[in-house]
């Protein structure tokens, strides 16, 4: 792997899960031996507010932050927050959103966040069983099987 | 044990707390620093939540005069309630290890102000060590026990809300094993700051801070990063260090850990090394005035960059000396109070009074924004009730009857107690009234406990204090306590009547957070 730094933006709002696969990404870098780093703002975010995380990976990462503009990929859970959010997208980023889901595809509506991070999956060298691991880590159990089809939906998608 | 750990910055404070045998944690809640307690808690240490963070800091001085290794916790704010104890314990010092974990909030991402914590430890004497990411908070908070334990003195771990709630890679090290507290040691003149022993133990404070100096120009607290040339070189500390790093790759950088007191002659000799050297900090210039006290040739940020957090594109422009205007950040969905949040209905009936409210801080600060804006004043916690006896003091008589305090539970518990006390003692003409939001938790900050909710911080049975009983005692002349949610008119009824007499009086607004009930109700089937 070369030392560039894989910067990833999850944005939506309190309450959709964007902690939770945002978790799972860098749970699923950190199982792979990449040095990763997480960041968000939360603390309101109970009460339906916009949330934001960031993951960077690679050989090594310094700042927790992703620089504005160099997201390599930017993940939106809700589409109003498309414009709050695009700045942050790098020149030559990849920007994925809810509207890529197909949301009849999907057995629980409420795996839609591990959907759209399978989606992200397809476009990142992460090896699959770090993302089973990461899944399997950061999700309960009675949920588990569910959110693995909707990432095996989102992850056939790249078209 | 797993050594590679992938954890946040709370997380490592509270695992490195558990790994050094801290024996007892006690704080008080507030964003950032929350968690760092309650993964104590999780990761086996005893745990505690005080009334407040002057209550907490007198907790963990009482444990460290009998030798203990104890951390109190609390964010940036807190401290300021903390004060006192602080100022003072600086000057005895205590044998145990003593580190005060603060939590700063450049940008405001949950408080209300900036303040830098560094500042009230120049003031107070004491040495703060500035953790810039999770595997220093770890390190970190072993390295400040240490000290405590070397030099006889509180010390402060500065964290920033980045650095708590950022997650990076963290090596843990050994488990210490220590010796538990065997008995109480008589050191009265260590211990008991009445002025004669006080003087003596103000200049021991000194003469600490100067020995603390000595270590750390040589000290591996601080490091230097060599650059490609000698054209830049950097000061920096706690999180703008890896901003530099990301900024400024070719850049010679003396990162420091241990940012009072500081190293002044290493600072001196790395100035010196490089054509130009830049101080890059977030918040307050406490490096580069200390710079400028000792003659030390480097540059500033822009007065622009004191505000808020920094990221790698503002360390960008402090170096090119950048001025122009920057981007504001766009306005994201702002936070409401939750469809079916009990203090809805409160700052309903007060929209529609047209009351003049002397708020408080909480989720129910929220009622300041539409569709309520019914909140006129807040400033800290506890000063709703103040605030409010100092409105009817100064309004006229029609103005004053339009006063009342809102302050919720937690709230009341912290600080809001001692309003009632001056409300009792110098009753206002036209009387008063407090309303107290009890949604029995301590919503605002995640859901914790506190001494009128009947649990501790591990969710165990504790006494219960009641709010009516503590206002009663102190001599209130009505204490009502409504359902919100069942009786609205009623509630409105009864303020309206309270506002037009002259009596003392407290409307306890009783009805659970809907958050904290679902916490419950989680809770309830994990225990079954
Ligand atoms: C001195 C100080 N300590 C801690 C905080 C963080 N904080 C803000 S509001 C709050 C308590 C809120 O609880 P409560 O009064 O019960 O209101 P609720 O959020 O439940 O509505 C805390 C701990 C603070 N702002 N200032
Ligand atoms: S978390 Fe609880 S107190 Fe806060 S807004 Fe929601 S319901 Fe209200």
């Amino acid at each position: 792997m070369d030392n560039k730094v894989v910067n990833v933006t999850f944005a939506g709002l309190g309450g959709q899960g964007v902690l939770k696969v945002s978790d799972i990404l860098a749970d699923a870098a950190f199982l792979a031996g990449l040095d990763v780093k997480k960041s968000e703002v939360h603390g309101m975010s109970q009460r339906g507010g916009s949330v934001c995380s960031e993951v960077r990976y690679g050989a090594e990462v310094f700042s927790p932050m992703v620089p504005t503009g160099s997201s390599d990929f930017l993940v939106v859970l809700e589409e109003t927050q498309v414009v709050v959010n695009d700045h942050k997208l790098a020149p030559t980023g990849v920007l994925l959103t809810v509207n890529d889901i197909d949301m009849d595809k999907l057995s629980n509506k409420k795996s839609m966040n591990v959907a759209l991070l399978g989606f992200l999956s397809s476009y990142l060298d992460i090896p699959e069983e770090c993302w089973t691991k990461a899944l399997k880590n950061n999700l309960p159990e009675k949920i588990q099987e569910v959110n693995f089809e909707a990432f095996k939906y989102g992850a056939s998608l790249k078209k | 044990m797993d050594k590679r750990l992938f954890l946040s910055g709370n997380e490592a404070v509270a695992i490195a707390a558990k790994d050094a045998g801290v024996s007892l944690g006690v704080g008080y809640p507030g964003t950032p620093s929350t968690e760092i307690l309650e993964n104590f808690a999780e990761f086996g240490g005893r745990a505690q939540w005080a009334p407040n963070e002057k209550v907490a800091l007198e907790v963990a001085i009482g444990a460290a005069f009998c030798k203990s290794r104890v951390i109190s916790t609390m964010k940036h704010v807190g401290l300021n309630v903390a004060a006192d104890p602080l100022y003072t314990v600086a000057y005895s010092g205590t044998p145990g290890g003593l580190v005060c974990v603060v939590a700063d909030d450049p940008g405001m991402a949950s408080s209300q102000n900036e303040q830098d914590t560094r500042r009230h430890a120049v003031a107070a004497g004491v040495p703060v060590l500035e953790p810039s990411d999770s595997q220093e908070a770890y390190d970190f908070t072993i390295k400040a026990i240490e000290l405590a334990e070397k030099f006889n003195t509180l010390v402060i771990l500065r964290v920033t809300t980045r650095i708590c709630h950022s997650k990076c890679i963290v090596e843990r090290a050994e488990k210490v094993s220590t010796e538990p507290v065997k008995e109480f040691i008589k050191d009265i003149k260590n211990r008991v700051m009445i002025p004669a022993y006080a003087r003596m133990a103000h200049r021991k404070m000194r003469q600490r801070l100067a020995d603390i100096q000595a270590i750390n120009e040589e000290s591996d607290f601080n490091k230097i990063i060599k650059g490609a040339n000698d054209e830049l070189g950097i000061i920096c500390s706690g999180i703008s260090y890896v901003h530099c790093r990301d900024a400024a790759p070719e850049a010679n950088i003396l990162k420091i850990g241990l940012t009072y007191p500081l190293p002044i002659e290493k600072m001196r000799k790395f100035a010196e090394s490089v054509k130009r050297c830049v101080v890059v900090e977030e918040g307050d210039p406490h490096l580069y005035e200390a710079c400028k006290v000792n003659n030390i040739n480097v540059e500033g940020k822009d007065e622009m960059y004191r505000f808020g957090e920094l990221d790698v594109n503002r360390v960008k422009r402090i170096l090119a000396k950048d001025t122009t205007p920057e981007e504001p950040p766009k306005p994201g969905k702002p936070p409401q109070l939750c469809v079916g949040c009990p203090h809805r209905i409160s700052y309903e009936i007060l929209r529609d009074l047209d009351c003049i409210v002397s708020g408080d801080i909480g989720c129910y600060t929220l009622g300041v924004l539409p569709p309520f804006q019914a909140i006129d004043a807040v400033v800290c916690m506890g000063a709703s009730i103040g605030m409010g006896l100092g409105m009817r003091a100064s309004l006229p008589e029609s103005d004053a009857r339009r006063v009342v305090s809102v302050i919720g539970d937690s709230t009341f518990m912290h600080t809001g107690l001692n309003g009632i006390t001056e409300m009792v003692y110098n009753r206002p003409e036209t009387g008063h009234l407090v309303i107290i939001l009890d949604n029995a938790t301590t919503a605002m900050t995640g859901l914790q406990e506190h001494p009128g909710t009947g649990r501790k911080l591990d969710y165990t049975t504790a006494n219960k204090i009641k709010i009516e009983d503590s206002v009663k005692g102190l001599g209130v002349d009505h204490c009502d306590v409504v359902d919100p949610l069942k009786d609205k008119d009623g509630l409105k009824a009864l303020i309206e009547k309270r506002l037009a007499s002259n009596d003392l009086s407290v409307i306890v607004v009783r009805r659970p957070c809907i958050l904290a009930l679902a916490k419950d109700k989680k809770m309830a089937e994990k225990n079954a």
